[in-house]
């Protein structure tokens, strides 16, 4: 890998560089051996109660069922103190999490920070955390190891290979983040393509959900509001078995589905979601590019539910396609930064498939705005083949703190090639600042490029 | 919540018998109550205090970003709570034998609370009973003030840890006539050191008039005094008046000076805002005792269990159940910190070598190894030496003091460094250093200590608050200061600044990374946050 890499940035050198570009790409190849790792922390001196030590009682995890009771109360009151001034506070939890068979799946839970004046313990003399033991070893000794995580966001699971059915797990928990999300965002440009009905017919359906009545009981609702009842009333405890002839069952806790008007689906959309991982995006832009896009697709999963097709690319210096967002989300970050092939991959898969005469097409990458490709001659020609078919193209930069005063490659070659003045309708940039960009900027992005 | 068993409540009774025979000093009346798991869920957010005041931070999952900013401890819930009467809770199926533990435990907490030198302003609270009518009254301006008084209570919140604590404490050290006036204070404080900056041998000459004027005639020493500096700088007086509020400013805490100078806050319409300040203060001074004695508390209760239980004729049968449970509770880690070993281990340090009077010039002048081990005059005055720590010492105090080489030794001690190791991606633990200073220091790094933030009195006005933080080595959180500046700005009413030092990384002539101090300045104004360098 790392020889390919240099001989790339040999040739690039032979073709002439100039001395700031040099620098990035250097910065880039040399970048790999910084990954962030998190490790689990020892225990500290106030992480020991009496509860724990003596009775076995500590502070219950509480699940994502007992915050999920409040999170429409909160999202309300966080739209309010947006209207007095302040910023939001609620953020909503973008977890993924690998679970025992190897699906991913989105968890929201509502989370929030307190922010105070605290010392940043994460900058000491040697880099290095210390902390207390006791026993034998000379000074210098290893007594141990621990597996080092790489952080979230760039976590491991590189490569495709947990499936479909994995893909489609994540979906159905999306859904919630994307119902949350949904700020009147829709899909631009949509038109009606080959002979599959449009999204804003509509059909009535079993779909919707009431308490008490409806004309079908949808059972695992009711199984699930039946739990919550008991878990409350204490017939179940965790750890403990239970018997069902136990559970007391309110009339209120029987869920029902109940006749609808819902949206008419037909696949329509094919949604492609291209990301750099290379080197340079380590850090806050892997994190941003991540979460908008994890957003974003949660958002097409609630709107249009499973008739939008999402096709998934990651780039460094050359592309790949990746099965599921779980892989996509995760992947890690390596190598150098070539952009034109991703997007000359989607033309590639476009065209083998046929996709664009049945389908409208959507193409969202994000990046930090590197690219080795000086000129962007390759990108160009690239997106003007794109341009010819896709509804949309939107591409976010998330720059890296230390190229945030210049403009970056990317950004010097789409304005070069002119095609945001020229097919504004069809192209959009947005830029920001990756390093604390805030859960509103990423969103106020997604309007940016779908807008 | 309810209350243990009747018979569950005679053996506490007993266990505070013999606690008592042993030494521990408390109150007579305890409540005990059983917990649940659910309790646990409802009541660990709220310190364990089920009067607490409702906020809806308590509802949601609170990142604290583990191993990124390490730990900054909120409030330590615990079994027990310092209130009258002392409170604690316990497991509904606990067998008795280890009740008997938990109690002697137990009480060893309570008679750490209501001796302790640091808890002495809690020490005439109902603090459950405060809580609750904090809570009232929390709830009652909820319903005329709705949303804003919660935004009242996120942005005090914020500065919470701010409170001036060991001001507070440093000022019941000294007797009402041991404090000089206002104005010789102000004289040799301020005027002689900041206003005049007199040269030290002059400052020291004054003093040592003064002192002598004192002891000569206590009663018109202070006249003589000043009828001495009027002739030499005429202008003191008139400085002197004009300053005496900012002096008295001088001394509170961020929250306080907010509540007591805001224009803001003391219009008629926003008083309200201050009672919520005041209860969000109150409790996080309520908590700095408990925060700051969790090893000397912990290895208090743990010494008085351990000496309590084994005298116990109740347990016998159970010697061998009991000893895994202190084992569990009490062994050293072999990696990482564990506040009950450490205090415990101090403490029954602390006696041993008061009891052969270690403690004392004579032996600390000695180096020779063997003849410091051999060392003992017999002085047997080891019990009234851990009674003096418990009644005076703070966490601080214990590990500065006796932290050193002989306890490190003596219990195999040292200081673990983690380093990653790139090539195999995985964390190393290693012996970093067996050195009693490094251990002490290690520790007392790893002690709560929030950031030192102050007012500064001459560059704050009534539309501007200026604040400086005191660098102690480690930069502030930087995420954080822009949204704390918010709350503060809310509560001042005009803009806010914020003086820290920040830590760069810069890459010097060799290419080598370098880390640079970097003074820089917040500012927030209009709900703008901006910062420039110094």
């Amino acid at each position: 890998m790392n020889k390919k890499l240099t001989e790339l940035y040999q040739q690039l050198k032979q073709k002439g560089l100039s001395a700031e570009q040099e620098e990035l790409i250097t910065r880039e190849l040399n970048h790999k051996s910084s990954i962030h790792y998190s490790s689990t922390r020892e225990k500290g001196l106030y992480d020991d109660t009496d509860f724990e030590n003596f009775m076995n009682l500590s502070s219950p995890e509480r699940d994502a069922f007992s915050y999920l009771k409040t999170l429409d109360e909160l999202l309300e009151q966080d739209k309010k103190r947006e209207a007095d001034g302040f910023p939001r506070k609620i953020r909503i939890g973008k977890i993924v999490k690998p679970t025992k068979d190897n699906k991913a799946k989105v968890v929201v839970v509502p989370s929030t920070n307190e922010p105070k004046f605290y010392h940043d313990d994460s900058i000491t003399e040697d880099g290095e955390e210390n902390t207390g033991g006791s026993g034998d070893g000379e000074e210098g000794d290893v007594i141990g190891e621990q597996q080092a995580q790489p952080e979230e966001g760039e976590g491991e699971g590189q490569g495709a290979g947990e499936g479909q059915s994995a893909g489609h797990d994540i979906s159905s928990d999306a859904f919630d983040l994307g119902r949350i999300i949904t700020e009147k965002f829709e899909l631009p440009n949509l038109k009606t393509k080959g002979n599959k009905r449009s999204f804003t017919k509509y059909t009535y359906d079993l779909t919707d959900r009431n308490r008490r009545f409806g004309q079908v009981l949808d059972k695992k609702a009711t199984m699930k509001k039946i739990i919550g009842t008991n878990i409350v009333l204490e017939n179940i405890k965790p750890q403990h078995d239970f018997n069902p002839a136990d559970l007391i069952i309110n009339p209120n806790d029987e869920i029902y589905r109940i006749l609808s008007k819902e949206k008419d689906f037909e696949s329509q959309a094919v949604v492609f979601f291209l990301r750099d991982y290379s080197g340079s995006m380590q850090g806050s832009p892997t994190e941003v590019i991540g979460t908008q896009h994890l957003l974003i697709y949660s958002w097409l999963m609630f709107q249009y539910q499973n008739n939008v097709q999402t096709r998934f690319i990651l780039h460094d210096t050359e592309a790949k396609e990746v099965a599921d967002f779980y892989t996509y989300y995760k992947s890690q970050v390596a190598g150098g930064t070539r952009v034109a092939p991703a997007f000359q991959l989607v033309n590639k898969i476009v065209a083998e498939e046929n996709l664009a005469t049945d389908n409208n097409i959507y193409v969202f990458h994000g990046t930090d705005g590197d690219d080795w490709d000086s000129d962007g001659k390759a990108l160009q020609d690239e997106l003007e083949k794109m341009l010819l078919y896709a509804n949309r193209v939107g591409i976010t930069v998330a720059k890296n703190s230390w190229s945030s005063s210049n403009a970056t490659t990317i950004e010097k070659t789409m304005e070069s090639s002119g095609l945001l003045k020229n097919k504004s309708d069809l192209i959009r940039l947005d830029v920001f600042t990756a390093d604390g960009a805030s859960e509103e900027r990423i969103i106020e992005g997604i309007k940016n490029i779908v807008s | 919540m309810e209350l243990i068993s009747q018979h569950t409540k005679k053996i506490m009774e007993e266990c505070k018998v013999r606690a008592r025979d042993a030494g521990l000093v408390f109150g007579d009346e305890t409540l005990e109550y059983i917990v649940t798991n659910k309790d646990m869920l409802e009541l660990s957010p709220k310190v364990m205090i089920p009067t607490l005041y409702d906020y809806w931070v308590h509802d949601v999952e609170v990142l604290q970003k583990q191993g990124k900013y390490k730990l900054y401890p909120n409030n330590p819930y615990e079994t027990v709570i310092n209130s009258r009467p002392a409170i604690s809770f316990y497991n509904d199926n606990n067998p008795d034998w280890l009740n008997i533990m938990i109690f002697y435990h137990v009480l060893g907490h309570i008679d750490f609370f209501q001796n302790n030198i640091m808890f002495q302003d809690t020490w005439n609270d109902d603090f459950v009973g405060k809580a609750l009518a904090d809570k009232r009254m929390i709830a009652n301006l909820r319903t005329e003030q709705g949303r804003w008084v919660d935004y009242i209570i996120e942005f005090s919140r914020a500065i919470d840890n701010l409170v001036g604590y060991f001001g507070k404490m440093a000022s019941y050290a000294y007797y009402d006539n041991i404090n000089p006036t206002k104005k010789v204070a102000f004289y040799f404080d301020t005027f002689l050191q900041e206003i005049v900056k007199a040269p030290e041998h002059e400052f020291f000459k004054e003093i040592e008039r003064y002192n002598k004027l004192v002891s000569q005639n206590k009663n018109v020493a202070e006249s003589l005094f000043f009828s001495e500096v009027r002739k030499k700088h005429p202008e003191f007086q008139a400085i002197f008046e004009k300053q005496q509020d900012i002096v008295e400013h001088k001394h509170s805490d961020v929250i306080e000076f907010v509540m007591n100078n805001s224009t803001f806050l003391n219009r008629e319409k926003n008083l309200w805002m201050k009672s919520v300040i005041s209860i969000i203060r109150n409790t996080s001074m309520y908590f700095q005792p408990q925060i700051r004695t969790k090893i000397t508390n912990e290895g208090w209760a743990s010494y008085w269990h351990d000496k309590l239980f084994r005298a116990d004729n109740r347990i016998k049968g159970n010697e061998v159940a009991y000893s895994k449970i202190n084992a569990g509770v009490t062994s050293i880690s072999r990696v990482g910190l564990n506040p009950y070993a450490i205090g415990l281990r101090l403490i029954q340090d602390i006696e041993d070598r008061a009891n052969k009077g270690k403690l004392s010039y004579n032996f600390q002048k000695i180096s020779n190894i063997e003849e410091r081990e051999k060392f003992n005059t017999n002085t047997n005055q080891g019990k009234d030496a851990i009674f003096n720590i418990r009644s005076n010492f703070s966490d601080f105090m214990l590990i500065s003091t006796f932290v050193d080489q002989d306890f490190v030794d003596n219990h195999n001690l040292f200081v673990v460094g983690k380093r990653l190791d790139q090539q195999r991606g995985v964390y190393q633990y290693y012996v970093k250093s067996r050195k009693g200073y490094d251990y002490q220091k290690m520790l007392i790094d790893s002690l709560y200590h929030p950031p030192i933030i102050e007012v500064d009195v001459d560059k704050t006005s009534e539309d501007n608050l200026y604040l400086v933080h005191k660098f102690e080595g480690k930069q502030l959180i930087k995420d954080f200061i822009p949204e704390t500046m918010v709350g503060i700005e809310f509560l001042w009413g005009g803009s806010v600044n914020v003086e820290t030092t920040e830590i760069v990384s810069k890459k010097n002539n060799d290419g080598e990374q370098i880390f640079e101090n970097r003074k820089v300045l917040y500012t927030i104004k209009d709900r703008k946050v901006t910062k420039h360098n110094l």
